[in-house]
Parts: C-alpha cells; sequence; structure tokens
C-alpha cells in the first residue's frame, strides 16, 4: 500500500516490479474469474507467461504500449459487459497507473512458461480407459450381461423376475429388431416350437430380415436430425433426403462395422477412392437446417449449421454437450472454449456439394436417354433465344453482386438469388467458361425461373419464356428418373477456423486448429485430412468414450432406457451408469466383436435380464421405483412411427417395400396450412400410402400430426432418446385418425377371410396382441360385439362403416378396440 | 423431475375417471404428478391467462403506434451515413429514401396517447394499453425474428413461450388442452415452431383450433361411429385395459384409460366451446362475426373469450402478413380493417366481463418496419413500402398485472433509435413471466446437462409496465 500510495505522487521513483508489484494487483482483483480454477475466456492472470499469451480474444497486454493494451482498455472503460472487473470497485488510478507504468516498460518478468496451462480437473469415470471387467458370479444366468446385473439383484437380496410367457417374447423380439408385430403364423409356429434353442432362431431370423435394418435406422435418424424439407420460412423441400436415409438402412442390414459405419459418415468423401456409397454416408452433415429467408446473412447461417453440426457430432459420439462450449467454457465437463472450436474446425473446412447418387438400374436407361434430351435441351435454349437473355440478366445482376446500392431492383434479385442458390454470387461471378456442366445448367434453371426485373416489361418476351418453361419441363420429364444425393466436400476454399467469442460469429477471436478434447487420448492427423482422422480417432482403441456412448444407446433400445439414462450426456451433469462394470464390458463387446451392431443386438437380447417378464413387482416400488436395478424388464410405449407400423401391419395393409423416397399419408389439409405460403400437403396414392412410419415425409415446420402427437423429435438438434408422453391427443388420433380407421376396417375384412368362423376371436388378437383372448377378454368382446350390431342395426350404419362388406360392420368396431388398447401400443 | 413429469400424466385423469382404477392403490397413482395440474407460480401473479396476438410480419410503428412528424423533412431523401452505416437490412441498402407516413395521428384516453387514424377501435381502448414505443430485437429476417419473441433464441428447437407458460402454470381447464393456437390470414414464417414445446414434454405444446374441419384434430368420430358406438367401445377399451392393469400392475395403463376418457369429453365439450351461436347479437356485431372483412378474426377473438372462460392458459392468435415490403398503404389498410374491430372488442368484452384483470393480452410482431422506403418496381412509386427494422418498434399490451393508459419507451425523431427504457424480447418475455408470477431466472428445464429458461441468459423484468 505504501508503495502504491507513493507511485500516485512520484510515478518515476521506481521502476515497477512484476512479482512485487503487478501479481499480487492482479490477484487479488482478477485471478477469481482468470485463474487456476477457472479461466474464464481462456484467459489467466496467475503467471506472467499466461498473462502475456492472453485469451481468447488474443493478447491483452502488448508490451511497450499500455495505451493498446486491452488489459488497460477493460480496467478503465465504464461500459458494462465490458469493464474489468465487472463488478464491484473499480481499480484506483494508482493501480491503473501501476499496471500502465510495468507495460510501458515492456512488461518484463522472469518467469518460465508452466508445462500445462489447463485446469487441473477431477477424475470422471466416462474418460477413463476402457478394460473388460470380469463378470461377477452369479446363478440363473444366460451369458455375461446376467452375471452383472444378477450379482448387482443378489446384493440387494432380490431375484430377478421369471422368463416371459413364450408369446411375449415373440411379440417383444419382433417389435424390438424388426419394429414390426409378429404375423399369426410366426405365432403359431413359435408357441409350437419345443427345441431348446427355438429362441434364437427367432432372433437369427429376424436379425438377418431387412426390417432390422428400417427399425435400428430411426434412432439413428433421430441422432441425424433427419428431415425431409430446410426447416425456417420457405421450409424448401429436399427431394433427395431420402438417399441418405436409405444408406442408413442398407448399411445396418449389411451389419457394416460401426467403425467403417462413423468414418463413411462423418468423412466418407475424404477416403481414397471415395465411392458413391461413401459420399452418400456423409448426408449425415447435411439435415442441418438451411435459412433461405431473403436477406439472411448466409454467413451467419453457415455458421449455425457448423455449430449444429459440431453438437451432433458431440451428442452422437461422444455423449457430450458440447454445445455450451459455445459462448464460453463449458461449466462442468472438461470442454473449453477453445476446444470446442477446435471440434468445429473439423466441419467449418468442409462445404456442401449435391451429386449423382443413381441407383442399380438408373443409370443405363438415363445414360442412354441424356445425349438426345442434352440436344433437345439446348434446341429449346437457343430456339428461344436463352444464351442472349441470359447474358443481360447476368451482366445487369454480376453488377449489383460488385456494387450493391445503384439499382433498387436489381439489388432485390442478388438478394433473393442469394437465399435460393446455395453460393450464388460465386458462381455468377466465375466466367461462365470455367462452370462445370451441372454449375451451368443450374444457372439457366434459375435464369428462366426467375427472369429478373427487366424482362417482364415485355409482354411478348415473358410470354415466350412462359411457353419455354413448360416445354423445358415436358422434355425433363422424358429424362429417365436419376436420384441425387446431398453430400459435404473439402472446402477448397477454407479459411482458418477462429473462436467465435461470446458464441458470436461476427466476433472472430484466436484462431485454432481442428483438434479434439484435452481430456481424451491424443489426436494427431499425420498426413490425413483432419476429418478423416477425427472419424477414425473417434473409434480408435485408446478412445473408452465413444463405445461405451454406442453401447448405452444400444441398451436404451431393449430396456426403454440406457445403463447411463441420460444418454446424450455422459459428462458430469449426466446421470452415472447404474451398472458401470456391465457398460464397460458391452463396449469392449462391441469394440472387439468386430463393431457389430448385429452381435451386440443378439448378445443383449439372448440374455436373462433381456428376457424376464415386465411385470411390476409391487414389493419393490418403494425400493427401486425406476426399475434401475432390473429386476424385470419395462413396459414401453411403442414410438410413434412403430404404432402406425403395427396397426398397418395388423390390417394387412403395410406396403413392406425397404428404402425409396418419402411419402406422404393422408392428413387434413390444415396441418400444413399453418406453414408459410399455406404449403399444401400431397397426399401418397395407391400402396404408398401404407409405408411404415418411417418414410414418412418429415416438413419441418409442419410435421405429419401423428408423429409429433406420439413425441417423434423435432429433427432441429440430434436427438438422443425421446420422451415418451401420454395424452388425450394421442386418443383423439388412434380413435378417428382416417389412416387407423381405414386399418380398423381393413383389419375386420381380414378376420373374416383368414380365420375359421369359430375362430375370429383368436386370429384378431393374434394379429393385434400376438397371443390368444383370455376367457374374460372374449367373454367382454361378446358383449361388445352384440351390443355393437344393434347399434349398427339400428342406426342403419352398416353401409358407412364398410361400404366394402358392410355385414362385418360390427367387426370395425371390434377391430377399432384391439388397435386402441394400452397393450396393443405396448411393448410388453 | 422431467421424467417424472413425461411418465406419469394422473391425477386430475384419475380423479375423472373415478372408479376406473380399480384395485389398484389410487393413493399410489394419486401421488404422482399430473403435468397439466394447476400449479402455484413463484409468488401471486395477476396474469391467470394470456392471449398473445401476434401480428406475423412486423406492423408498421410509423403508420400506426409511433408519430414521426420530424420525417416529412427527410422524406424522399437518404438518412445520414453516420446513422445507417452499421445498419443490416434483409432487401434494401442503407441509401435507401425516407418515407414519411401519410397517417394522421390523434391523441386518445385520459394520457393523450397517440395512435394513427387506421386503428380507430384499438384507441378507443387507450386507457386499458400499455403502448411500448421502444421494443427491440436481434434478429432482422422473419422466422428468427419470431423464434427470438416465442423462444428466446433465434435458432430452432426450443420451448415457446405458450409452452413455457403452461409448464409454469399449468391449465385450469378439464376438457381442453392447456394452449391453443388460433389463425388468420396466410400461414406464419415460424408455423409449428411458433408454439412447439421444444425440448419440453409434448403435453405443452399448443392445440391449433382449426377453423376448417375439425376445430381441435381427429375430434369427430370416423363416419358411421356414433356417440353411443364411441361409447361402448370406450367401455370396452376401458374393461380390457382394467384387465391388463390388474395383471401388469402397471399404472402408465390407468393414465392412457384417463386420457381416453379426457378424449371423449373433448369430444363433447370442443365443439359447445367453439358454437358462437350461443352468443348474443350484440356480442357478435361488436367483433364483427358474419361481417366482412372481420368475420375470420373476429371468430378467433371471440373464441380467446371463450377459452379464456373455460380456463385454458395461453391463446396465441396469429395473423398473417403484415409484412409490407410493397404497396404499404393499401395493405396496412386492409390489415387494420381485419384486425381493429376485432382486437378492440376483444378488450372491451373481456372487461365487461370482468376477466381483463385477470387476462394479459399482448398485441405486436416481430420487429417493426425501417423509416426507409422500399422500391421493387422503380416504375410504381406508389408502391413502396418499408423494410425489416429491429432497432425499434412498437407492442402494446392490456389487462392482468399491465399498467394501462401509458406510453414506455421513446424513439429518436426518427424513430431510428430508442432514446429512453428500451425494452429488449427478452425483457418483454421476463416482464410477461413475472406478470404470471414467476422470477424469470427460476423457471427452468434441465436439458442437455444444462438448466434452460425462455429468456436465455438475459431479460430484465420492465417495472414500469406493471401494475
Amino acid at each position: 500500500m505504501y508503495r502504491l500510495a507513493l507511485l500516485a505522487v512520484l510515478p518515476a521513483m521506481a521502476a515497477v516490479d512484476y512479482v512485487t508489484d503487478v501479481a499480487p494487483l492482479l490477484k487479488k482483483r482478477c485471478s477469481g474469474c482468470h485463474g487456476a480454477a477457472q479461466a474464464n475466456s481462456g484467459f489467466r492472470v496467475d503467471s506472467a507467461p499466461a498473462l502475456l499469451a492472453g485469451g481468447y480474444t488474443g493478447p491483452v497486454v502488448i508490451p511497450g504500449k499500455s495505451s493498446g493494451s486491452s488489459l488497460i482498455e477493460r480496467v478503465t472503460s465504464a461500459k458494462e459487459g465490458f469493464q474489468m472487473p465487472p463488478m464491484g470497485a473499480r481499480l484506483t488510478a494508482a493501480e491503473v497507473s501501476l499496471l500502465r507504468e510495468w507495460i510501458d516498460a515492456g512488461a518484463k518478468h522472469n518467469e518460465t512458461p508452466a508445462v500445462s496451462t489447463a485446469p487441473k480437473r477431477a477424475k470422471h469415470w466416462a474418460f477413463e480407459p476402457l478394460t473388460r471387467p470380469v463378470p461377477p458370479s452369479a446363478s440363473g444366468v444366460r451369458n455375461p450381461i446376467d452375471n452383472f446385473v444378477f450379482a448387482r439383484l443378489a446384493k440387494e437380496g432380490v431375484a430377478p423376475s421369471p422368463e416371459a410367457s413364450k408369446a411375449t417374447l415373440l411379440r417383444r423380439a419382433s417389435l424390438d429388431l424388426r419394429g414390426l408385430p409378429p404375423t399369426p403364423q410366426e405365432v403359431s409356429e413359435f408357441l409350437a416350437d419345443a427345441r431348446p434353442d427355438a429362441y434364437e432362431r427367432m432372433v437369427d431370423r429376424f436379425l438377418a430380415s431387412p426390417h432390422y435394418g428400417e427399425r435400428f435406422a430411426r434412432p439413428w435418424l433421430d441422432l441425424a436430425r433427419y428431415a425431409d424439407s430446410d426447416g425456417f420460412e420457405k421450409d424448401l423441400v429436399r427431394p433427395w433426403a431420402w438417399r441418405y436415409r436409405q444408406w442408413v438402412i442398407d448399411a445396418l442390414n449389411q451389419d457394416l462395422p460401426f467403425d467403417r459405419f462413423t468414418v463413411e459418415q462423418i468423412a466418407g468423401d475424404l477416403l481414397p477412392n471415395a465411392t458413391v456409397e461413401q459420399r452418400v454416408a456423409t448426408g449425415f452433415h447435411r439435415m442441418t437446417l438451411y435459412n433461405r429467408e431473403a436477406g439472411v446473412s448466409r454467413q451467419e447461417d453457415r455458421f449455425e449449421q457448423t455449430i449444429n453440426r459440431a453438437n451432433t457430432i458431440a451428442t452422437t459420439w461422444m455423449g457430450l454437450t458440447a454445445g455450451c462450449a459455445q459462448c464460453h467454457d463449458h461449466k462442468y465437463d472438461p470442454i473449453s472454449q477453445r476446444e470446442y472450436y477446435q471440434l468445429f474446425a473439423f466441419m467449418d473446412a468442409a462445404q456442401h456439394e449435391d451429386i449423382d447418387a443413381p441407383l442399380p438400374g438408373e443409370l443405363g436407361p438415363y445414360l442412354r436417354a441424356k445425349p438426345s434430351y442434352d440436344k433437345k435441351r439446348q434446341d429449346l435454349l437457343t430456339e428461344y433465344n436463352v444464351p442472349a437473355l441470359q447474358a443481360t440478366f447476368e451482366t445487369q445482376l454480376i453488377k449489383a453482386i460488385r456494387k450493391p446500392g445503384d439499382n433498387l431492383e436489381w439489388d432485390f434479385w442478388v438478394t433473393s438469388c442469394t437465399a435460393m442458390v446455395e453460393r450464388c454470387q460465386q458462381l455468377w461471378l466465375k466466367p461462365p467458361a470455367e462452370r462445370t456442366p451441372r454449375e451451368a445448367e443450374m444457372l439457366t434453371d434459375y435464369f428462366i425461373a426467375n427472369v429478373g426485373p427487366d424482362l417482364p416489361r415485355d409482354q411478348a418476351v415473358l410470354d415466350k419464356i412462359k411457353e419455354l418453361r413448360t416445354k423445358l419441363s415436358e422434355l425433363k420429364r422424358t429424362l429417365p428418373r436419376f436420384t441425387q444425393a446431398y453430400t459435404m466436400a473439402a472446402d477448397p476454399r477454407a479459411e482458418p477456423t477462429h473462436i467465435a467469442l461470446k458464441g458470436d460469429y461476427k466476433r472472430p477471436g484466436l484462431a485454432v486448429q481442428p483438434g479434439t478434447l484435452a481430456v481424451l487420448p491424443p489426436f494427431n492427423p499425420g498426413q490425413e485430412p483432419p476429418r478423416l482422422a477425427f472419424a477414425k480417432w473417434l473409434t480408435s482403441v485408446e478412445n473408452p468414450l465413444t463405445p461405451r456412448v454406442i453401447a448405452n444407446r444400444a441398451w436404451q433400445e431393449f430396456f426403454g432406457r440406457g445403463i447411463v439414462k441420460t444418454a446424450e450426456d455422459f459428462g458430469t451433469q449426466g446421470d452415472r451408469p447404474t451398472h458401470p462394470e456391465l457398460l464397460d464390458w458391452l463396449a469392449v463387446e462391441l469394440r472387439e466383436g468386430g463393431w457389430s451392431l448385429k452381435h451386440l443386438h443378439k448378445t443383449i437380447v439372448l440374455s436373462a435380464t433381456y428376457r424376464q417378464s415386465s411385470q411390476t413387482r409391487p414389493e419393490l416400488k418403494d425400493r427401486d421405483p425406476e426399475n434401475t436395478w432390473l429386476a424385470r424388464q419395462n413396459r414401453l410405449r411403442l414410438p410413434a412411427e412403430l404404432i402406425r407400423d403395427a396397426a398397418l401391419a395388423a390390417s394387412g395393409l403395410l406396403m413392406s417395400t425397404i428404402g425409396g423416397p418419402s411419402v406422404m399419408p393422408p392428413q387434413p389439409a390444415s396441418v400444413t396450412a399453418l406453414g408459410y405460403g399455406s404449403r399444401k400437403w400431397e397426399e401418397s396414392q395407391g400402396p404408398e400410402r401404407y409405408r411404415r412410419g418411417l418414410y414418412i415425409h418429415f416438413q419441418r415446420t409442419t410435421p405429419y400430426a401423428q408423429l409429433m402427437t406420439f413425441d417423434a423429435p423435432d429433427s432441429n438438434v440430434a436427438c438422443a432418446r425421446r420422451r415418451p408422453s401420454n395424452t388425450a391427443l394421442q386418443s383423439l388420433n388412434l380413435l378417428n385418425d382416417p389412416v387407423f380407421f381405414e386399418a380398423a376396417q381393413a383389419l375386420a375384412i381380414r378376420i373374416d377371410r383368414e380365420a375359421p368362423p369359430n375362430q375370429k376371436l383368436d386370429y384378431a388378437f393374434a394379429l393385434a396382441l400376438g397371443r390368444p383372448a383370455a376367457p374374460a377378454e372374449r367373454e367382454r368382446l361378446a358383449k361388445y360385439l352384440d351390443l355393437q350390431a344393434n347399434l349398427v342395426a339400428k342406426e342403419n350404419s352398416a353401409a358407412t362403416l364398410l361400404p366394402a362388406e358392410p355385414s362385418l360392420a360390427p367387426w370395425v368396431g371390434l377391430s377399432r378396440v384391439l388397435l386402441n388398447l394400452d397393450e396393443f401400443m405396448t411393448r410388453e | 423431475m422431467n421424467d417424472v413429469l413425461s411418465i406419469h400424466a394422473r391425477r386430475r385423469f384419475l380423479q375423472a375417471i373415478g372408479g376406473g382404477v380399480g384395485t389398484l392403490a389410487l393413493g399410489d397413482l394419486l401421488a404422482a404428478e399430473d403435468p397439466l395440474a394447476p400449479r402455484e407460480p413463484h409468488f401471486p401473479g395477476k396474469a391467470k391467462s394470456i392471449i398473445f396476438m401476434f401480428m406475423e410480419g412486423g406492423p408498421s410503428q410509423y403508420d400506426l403506434f409511433d408519430p414521426k412528424p420530424e420525417l416529412q423533412k427527410w422524406h424522399g431523401k437518404p438518412l445520414p451515413e453516420s446513422l445507417t452505416k452499421q445498419m443490416q437490412l434483409a432487401f434494401i441498402k442503407p441509401n435507401a429514401a425516407v418515407l414519411a407516413s401519410p397517417r394522421v395521428f390523434t391523441k386518445h384516453g385520459q394520457a393523450g396517447t397517440e395512435f394513427s387514424d387506421w386503428i380507430p377501435h384499438t384507441a378507443s381502448c387507450a386507457d386499458d394499453i400499455c403502448l411500448v414505443r421502444s421494443m427491440h430485437t436481434d434478429a432482422f429476417n422473419h422466422h428468427p425474428g419470431q423464434l427470438l419473441m416465442f423462444t428466446g433464441t433465434t435458432q430452432i428447437g426450443r420451448p415457446t413461450l405458450g409452452a413455457w407458460s403452461v409448464y409454469g402454470l399449468g391449465s385450469q381447464s378439464k376438457n381442453l388442452p392447456g394452449f391453443v393456437v388460433l389463425s388468420s390470414g396466410a400461414g406464419t414464417s415460424g408455423g409449428a415452431t411458433n408454439f412447439s414445446s421444444g425440448f419440453l414434454p409434448s403435453t405443452y405444446q399448443g392445440t391449433p383450433l382449426r377453423s376448417t374441419g375439425d376445430p381441435i384434430l381427429y375430434l369427430s368420430n370416423p363416419p358411421g361411429v356414433s356417440g353411443d358406438m364411441q361409447r361402448a367401445g370406450l367401455d370396452a377399451m376401458r374393461d380390457l385395459n382394467q384387465q391388463r392393469l390388474q395383471a401388469t400392475g402397471d399404472a402408465e395403463i390407468a393414465s392412457r384409460m384417463a386420457n381416453y376418457e379426457l378424449a371423449y369429453r373433448m369430444q363433447a365439450s370442443a365443439p359447445e366451446m367453439s358454437d358462437l351461436s350461443q352468443e348474443s347479437k350484440d356480442t357478435l356485431d361488436l367483433y364483427g362475426v358474419g361481417q366482412a372483412p372481420t368475420d375470420q378474426f373476429a371468430r378467433n377473438c371471440l373464441m380467446a373469450r371463450r377459452l379464456v372462460q373455460r380456463g385454458v392458459r395461453f391463446i396465441l392468435i396469429t395473423h398473417a402478413s403484415w409484412d409490407d415490403h410493397t404497396k404499404l398503404n393499401p395493405n396496412l389498410k386492409k390489415n387494420c380493417d381485419i384486425t381493429d374491430r376485432p382486437t378492440a372488442a376483444l378488450l372491451k368484452d373481456l372487461k365487461r366481463n370482468g376477466l381483463l384483470d385477470s387476462t394479459m393480452v399482448v398485441w405486436g410482431g416481430e420487429f417493426g418496419r425501417t423509416p426507409m422506403q422500399e422500391i421493387r418496381n422503380t416504375r410504381d412509386p406508389e408502391g413502396a413500402g418499408r423494410d425489416h427494422h429491429p432497432l425499434a418498434f412498437s407492442m402494446w399490451l392490456a389487462g392482468g398485472g399491465i399498467k394501462g393508459g401509458q406510453v414506455v419507451g421513446r424513439t429518436d425523431d426518427i424513430g431510428f433509435n430508442i432514446v429512453e427504457n428500451p425494452v429488449h424480447v427478452h425483457d418483454l418475455q421476463a416482464t410477461m413471466l413475472h406478470a404470471m408470477g414467476f422470477d424469470h431466472t427460476r423457471l427452468t428445464y434441465r436439458h442437455m446437462g444444462r438448466d434452460f429458461r425462455l429468456t436465455d441468459v438475459d431479460g430484465k423484468v420492465v417495472k414500469a409496465m406493471l401494475a
């Protein structure tokens, strides 16, 4: 204090010393937020080298220049949000001049850089090395999973539940592995199969079914935030999004090892001699929202998409809520803001690329037709004077791109085109000779569809263009269909990634290199492109996190909750594993089993733990209310898509083709009318109406109502687990939606066609519930059928209820009862 | 707590179906939480119901609420560069010429608040209205602006204001959803994202009340299914579910049974609720029901009052679109003619029914419009409009918890920037939650490892707006 007081009067008396003068001041006033325990904005003042290195904004001390040093700007500023310290007393004039003097004298010190500047962290289970635990001994086991679960139960003095009935096991495994209920034939065959390995045979059959890929594609598409439209205002349809979905279904059906599944989706385009399929896989990154509202900053939208990609990868493969570190160091988990932008940098160096992605059989007819199509198109363009008109349009547009503000009308067209066409300005500025044929065609199509402000003033020319549009679209229809795909590719113009200060893309801070988290195994890309190296690093043998995250989500699919309940958060704020050793065992089993998901799924399904009855156990209600010990199976309400699938399958309406474009089942026009421009819902016709829920077109701003009513995710960010709700709107949906009523009508007819007259009710139960009816149920439903028949007669409504076969009308009511039972929409 | 909410949806439903639960211990089920049961907020709030009248697209504050005679001097000339150089605009360039408003403003009510000649009915409610002339937002495009207004951020995915309200307060309606959406005009940029429950359980999402077909999706029985048949079917389901409940002991089944009964009651009560023939001719005329051009909007306003009377917590009325980039004068006139009278009728009707003190009404768009003109066709200067302006715009509030008969905030002489009492969208949200009885920093939901709230990391309660 004495020295400070003197300094104020006699600033030149003695040189300011770092150790005795500067360090104590900074310690007292700044180290609470910028010290070893907490280094806000990546800035620390607890050593001279750290102080001089600065934080995410860059250096804060410029030796010799106090007036340009942001340290001085901040401690002297009066601006809220900028001044430091942010609250409490300001630095005194004497303290400020002490700092100034030290900086002006060259900011000298004698400290050497510390070895590590990262704050120390307590150990956290998820980041610890992964080894295969030895299963504890236990009785009644079928495989090592049971050793872990039953040993834990034994410790609590609790016996596992008995195995569920055969009928329940069949329906459970069928829904869990194929997402479809068993057929009556499968029910009777399985119930009659007394071989000891009957269950395993059935499981193998289901694993080999092409519906396996559909079933497990859905939770993966939840993570990939799959949708068929851009999101935001115009919410334009993405006609080829399904091509990526197709890839996921195929990959799962082929049991593509999960490490390859990972590499191809994150960086398939960077593999040597990448195949079309490997590039299609990168469509994973293309599922982000895209804002085409005119006037939106393309730079901002690209930043938001990249943020979304970084967060999605962190959730999907690392089980981390990295998004918190977009704006500041993660408050709980070891993710600094700098590390976040290192992850971000992998995706920041990539750009969109739409490619030809023909399916088998498409290429030949297309190539045969293409030359004549090209010639006809060119002839039309020439005939209608397009090259000259487009050249005029381009000249004006380019003028406005280069010098905005001169011509209001053309400014509008630049804004509009920038929103609609990716990299639009870059493409228009490219000399025509350098444009690829795809680019040239896209720009010409854009011109013909939009024409700009001048041309419409000449009605005759405009009429000709309209005529041309019709002719071109007719011509296009003659060209055989040729599937496209949305993919990612390296961006040749990529610039270095910067930390976005406070998460704001307009405030670039320090530049960062692509990289991962210090708390995880080292990442060395070597000669490989960083994104590819990162994809391989995720499933490298040193990385303990990814196999744990993937094994946990697999478990979740079969028990309704993960061993770590917060499947999206393996950080310190997430739940701890209920069975940590079991999780590690499964993770190692996955990795050492050649990353085979089918193998992992089979292991789980064959366990005695999985096969237990789901009957609640009143004696455990207080001790284990959430069934975390797994003393029984859980009853799970089916996800939105599978409720639809089960109704269509039971009724026989289901069209079981695998893959292909999305479909639009019937729904009232009022659902999509709520969106911008009152969008039309083009109802699919014929068998396409009866495709599985997985294939329903997902329009982001006005999604299909039944999906949302039954808790499908909104597809904007990665969803690692759905939260099933139980609402009255769901009841209305299943009772009255024409889709479900049509299923009830078809079921009534199917029962009559396929079952002997005295077995109709049992057959109906087998179709809807996979089991025969119990006597009490039989009795109750007989009473219902009588009443229903009376009502139908009294109200004379048979022909309305079932126009195709009025005599069966009472059975429509019965089918409707079955399709609305809790058991019908539940996996027991 | 999240999963308790999403898994158990009980108490009120069980009370509703009474004996349906059979031998299962009723008390155990009742102990679990019903996500829609009415709940006490942090402190007593005055706003028990909220009606948000969302005027999509951004109505022009220059032509409705914020008179700027000074603009006459600038008319046809660009603004000084010093004012506009940092400005990011959707379509026009900062050097666009100024467009002075041709509207006539007069003073209304005891406070003498100025309103434009195109909204005389709204102006007649001046003593109930708190006009905020100093709103500002971060977004200058529609969908991000709407997301900020409803969810507190410009990206899609978070819960909306209505969802937060019902999450916080529950609902008082036993037979209707807690959060209802009424729309007119074109669709909005935000679509369903303006009433989504985001990461909150879907129980809290807004239910659109449709003007064509069923008022609630799938409300009507399928063709040929009479009320008696529906009842007979539900009885059979109940008995079979009951047997299943006994066999498995899973309380979720009881909840499902209760929801089927609630659905059945909704089938009866929703048509009753939307049947406006019960209203007197005076009331219908007050709103302008059955008259051009007000009919549709008037129906929605009247419906809002009926929903409030039936205990619905949050009502979102949307009208699209006020996005007048071109032809500002005719388009604005048209929207005013549609909405002005029904809007004022709603305030008056709530008041005469003693509901205004407990119902907060909010009116406004996602941003305002520029003082400069936008011209897309240089040969039609009469077709001038205004671009989006996020830096200063007007909204108004009335009723529950709000102090009427006043103006909050002031903009500069040309309305470009705010000079007094700026109110950010987050501040509006904080103030609305305060009026409902919530500390906006404590109404949170844990998601992806973080406690989220409507106001993100900002928001200050604007005391001046509160009664």
